[in-house]
């Protein structure tokens, strides 16, 4: 009888605690878009995994400062670049825990070993850690890193030195990416050592402001707040992400109170939300570019001066204002404004037919000619119908006597196609990866991207230069100076009608607070709060 | 009975394999190769695209590849998913509870909304409710799911606040999850709060879900119900003097029940098909949301192994409906 009276006042307190536990932890709860791929950053591409993964469990060797492009130092205090830009010697932090979950305890903190666990798995094929989950390194591949870096060596247990084999001014840009999220070694040689290596990128483990729970593919993953974060706790207890890939369906959950946050609205459903007291709608310019891309080796569009009296002959806000409803802005530069170095002083080609006729004219196509207008078959954020927008420009061109035909092919041969230069012009666009100028300049529009990203062709070696040279110095006043130039001549030269940004917009309900947009188009809850 | 069943398995097996052989056929006619869309504008070198083709299998004849997929399956390996890198039949079986769980209840819907009425609208018929039930089912046969989830969702749970908009529970609760049932899991875990939670996010994807079959199953009793009605046994059973009620229930609906149950059989596949719609408006995380995601992203063993076993599922709960006609009629057991 005794017992049974223990047990039950046991039985008691054990559920009052259970309660009043789930009563004060403040949980936020996200409305994610999608089922990440896994959560080991390096394996991936997608923006879903990067949320679930290096935005809130990991962090870097040099961050982003929240809601900007700027670094600031992460896992690495500080670091020395050497005289000839090829030796980068990382200071780490000391006293960073990593996570303590039911699945790993760590029995040390975070050193050099773990520094470069996480970048040797993706460059050594030996590497015991290479060939598993699948061993595709995407972006540490694509961004050319296996041959950028010749070696990384641990100098002492907060020492790291990593020496290229050429100067590469957006390295500390690029160790901010997610690729190279800082994972324990520990619980890596652990797993291996138990055999189940795929656990470790099932199961995260990192330094970051968020601890992983658990997941639940297409339905839910859990994070508690990491209690010695060397940043300072995260101010929500418990972190949701509720995974709801319908728009409709995320704003009525955020409507109804399901979640706190949702991510990528229906452009139609903006006009409501802003009237909707309940809900604090945030926008940003987004880390993009939507544009057209002349082939400036086919026949008339060698001549520049066709190529601007075409750029003057389209309407760009008319394309703004029915094909993006307000989500978007004109683009008068390759790279977006929120990116450092972005030129504000470059003068766009304003809409003028008269002009554009005359232009023509002295180029000798007055009596117009016959092109072609390549447009995506797929939705992107900078460009949310490039169907519509290709019948746009079709019918802006045909006032200056330019007949185009639109051209589209299934996403994969459209890539493909274009990548081969078989368009005369082409609707594309671009997202950036690290918030360097590079990343969009180089990546799109330098004489070693022809016949890959360069979908333009064009290779004008006084741009090309002055990028070459900017990519060799780390002194950003003097890369900002070097850029800022590139883009006059851009314009000048015209190889692209760049077209729009597009404005990112973040939904909220009103009891938020502290968030911030993240440039890069990531979803960041650290800092954030519940009111 | 053993031979019964014997005999109906042999007669499956070609249906098995017509189904990989065409999917397998069907998914590699869909112009993009998985490579390509996973690099996207960023565009892959093609020696890089060639090692991930060799990699996953993609580089060899078609013919090869079917080979060695359908070696694997008969081993039980459905290979493994490009995007994830885990085993497709581990994914298939953790997201198959939740698409069991809500096809079950909206079965279950359908079938205790829709047998009642069209039983009674067959005896009644004619008659004011005889006329209702059939408007009603026709258009729930003819409700775009879509359309109709949303519909449900902005009354309900918007404006009215009864019900949660989507998921299988609230994120509120941290439970731990064994089984996939949510049902059942949220009643292991001792809170009740969350197995109401779990029962709440139920009860519109089932209605949504079961929209369809239920109206075909109150057609289909309606009119099984009328022919039965005519039978000369019926009539017979009706001049013997035995209640009226006995008559509907015990002589006419017993045997009116043979077409229906063949009806709710092939529901089955309907509410599959269904479930692809139902499950991504509730972002309800099962198969059909699988199977979208899967093919938009070109992950050709997910769709294949997908695909696999739902046709091995819809083949077999037919054979279990060609054995429980044997129960209800045992005519056929002796013939079939």
């Amino acid at each position: 009888m005794k017992l049974r009276n223990y047990i039950t006042a046991f039985s008691a307190v054990v559920l009052l605690g259970m309660l009043t536990a789930s009563v004060h932890a403040k949980t936020f709860v996200y409305c994610s878009e999608g089922s990440p791929e896994g959560f080991t950053p390096a394996l991936y591409t997608s923006g879903t995994t990067f949320d679930a993964s290096s935005k809130n469990i990991f962090d870097k060797l040099a961050h982003f400062e929240r809601g900007s492009t700027k670094i600031v130092p992460g896992l690495a205090t500080s670091w020395d670049i050497s005289e000839d830009g090829m030796v980068y010697t990382f200071h780490l932090r000391k006293n960073v825990d990593f996570h303590t979950t039911s699945f790993f305890t760590p029995s040390r903190q975070f050193n050099a070993d773990d520094v470069i666990f996480s970048i040797e798995r993706q460059r050594d094929p030996n590497h015991p850690y290479h060939k598993v989950s699948g061993g595709n390194y995407e972006y540490f591949t694509g961004m050319g890193m296996k041959d950028l870096i010749k070696s990384i060596e641990k100098k002492d247990d907060y020492t790291v030195v990593f020496t290229l084999t050429k100067p590469e001014a957006p390295f500390i840009a690029d160790m901010a990416m997610d690729f190279a999220s800082i994972q324990s070694a520990e619980y890596a040689d652990k797993m291996l050592k138990a055999g189940t290596p795929d656990q470790f990128d099932q199961k995260p483990v990192g330094t970051g402001p968020f601890a992983f729970v658990s997941y639940q593919k297409d339905s839910s993953i859990r994070y508690v707040a990491h209690e010695t974060y060397w940043q300072g706790r995260a101010k929500i207890d418990r972190l949701v992400f509720s995974i709801t890939p319908d728009a409709s369906v995320r704003y009525a959950k955020l409507k109804a109170g399901e979640c706190h946050l949702m991510p990528y609205p229906n452009p139609a459903d903006l006009e409501q939300m802003k009237k909707d007291p309940s809900i604090h709608l945030m926008e940003q310019a987004g880390l993009n570019v939507g544009y057209l891309a002349f082939n400036v080796t086919k026949d008339h569009l060698k001549d520049v001066r066709v190529r601007q009296a075409l750029s003057m002959a389209i309407n760009k806000q008319a394309i703004i204002d029915s094909i993006f409803m307000g989500a978007g802005i004109i683009a008068k530069n390759p790279i977006p404004p929120t990116i450092w170095s972005y030129n504000d002083a470059v003068k766009d080609y304003d809409y003028d037919v008269e002009k554009a006729k005359k232009l023509l004219a002295e180029a000798g196509c007055a009596d117009g000619f016959e092109t072609d207008i390549w447009a995506m078959p797929v939705q992107r954020p900078y460009n949310p119908n490039a169907r519509r927008m290709a019948e746009m420009i079709q019918e802006d061109w045909s006032k200056v006597g330019v007949t185009a035909k639109i051209v589209s092919y299934e996403w994969g041969e459209y890539l493909k196609r274009s990548m081969n230069g078989e368009h005369q012009t082409v609707l594309l666009g671009w997202t950036g990866d690290n918030g360097d100028p590079d990343n969009f300049l180089s990546v799109l529009l330098g004489c070693d991207a022809v016949g890959s990203s360069n979908r333009a062709r064009w290779c004008y070696k006084p741009f090309d230069d002055l990028l070459k040279k900017a990519k060799l110095t780390a002194d950003i006043a003097e890369r900002t100076r070097l850029y800022e130039e590139a883009q006059l001549i851009f314009k000048e030269q015209a190889p692209w009608v760049t077209i729009a940004h597009s404005v990112v917009f973040e939904p909220m309900t009103q009891n938020v607070v502290g968030y911030k947009i993240d440039p890069f188009g990531g979803h960041i809850f650290y800092g954030v709060d519940l009111k | 009975m053993i031979q019964f069943l014997g005999k109906r398995f042999l007669q499956v097996l070609p249906a098995f394999i017509g189904v990989t052989l065409l999917t397998f056929s069907l998914i590699h006619l869909i112009p993009g190769d998985p490579v390509e869309l996973r690099a996207g504008e960023r565009g892959i070198d093609p020696k890089r695209h060639a090692e991930m083709m060799v990699a996953m299998g993609l580089d060899k004849p078609l013919p090869v590849q079917y080979l060695h997929y359908i070696t694997g399956v008969f081993k039980g390996d459905l290979g493994r998913s490009f995007v994830t890198k885990r085993s497709v039949l581990k994914e298939f079986f953790t997201l198959f509870p939740a698409t069991l769980e809500l096809s079950f209840c909206a079965m279950i819907f359908a079938i205790f909304f829709g047998l009642p009425a069209g039983m009674i609208a067959g005896v009644k018929r004619g008659t004011v409710f005889d006329h209702m039930v059939m408007g009603v089912s026709l258009t729930g046969y003819s409700m775009p799911i879509f359309w109709w989830g949303l519909l449900l969702i902005l009354f309900f749970s918007v404006q009215l606040g009864w019900t949660p908009v989507s998921g299988r529970l609230s994120p509120l609760f941290w439970i731990d999850i064994d089984t996939g049932f949510m049902l059942i899991d949220t009643l292991r875990s001792n809170e009740p709060e969350a197995f109401r939670s779990a029962l709440s996010h139920l009860i519109l994807p089932s209605i949504v879900l079961g929209t369809i079959p239920l109206a075909v199953i109150a057609r289909m009793t309606r009119s099984s119900m009328l022919e039965v009605l005519q039978e000369d046994y019926v009539r017979t059973a009706r001049a013997k003097g035995v209640s009226p009620g006995r008559v509907v229930i015990v002589h006419a609906f017993r045997n009116a029940m043979i077409p229906v149950i063949t009806v709710i059989g092939l529901q089955v596949g309907v509410l599959m098909a269904g479930a692809i719609l139902t499950e991504t408006i509730f972002a309800w995380p099962g198969i059909g949301k699988w199977m979208v995601e899967s093919i938009r992203r070109r992950d050709y063993p997910a769709i294949q192994g997908g695909i696999l076993m739902i046709a091995t599922l819809i083949i077999f709960v037919n054979l279990l409906v060609d054995v429980l006609y044997g129960i209800v009629n045992p005519r056929i057991r002796q013939t079939g």
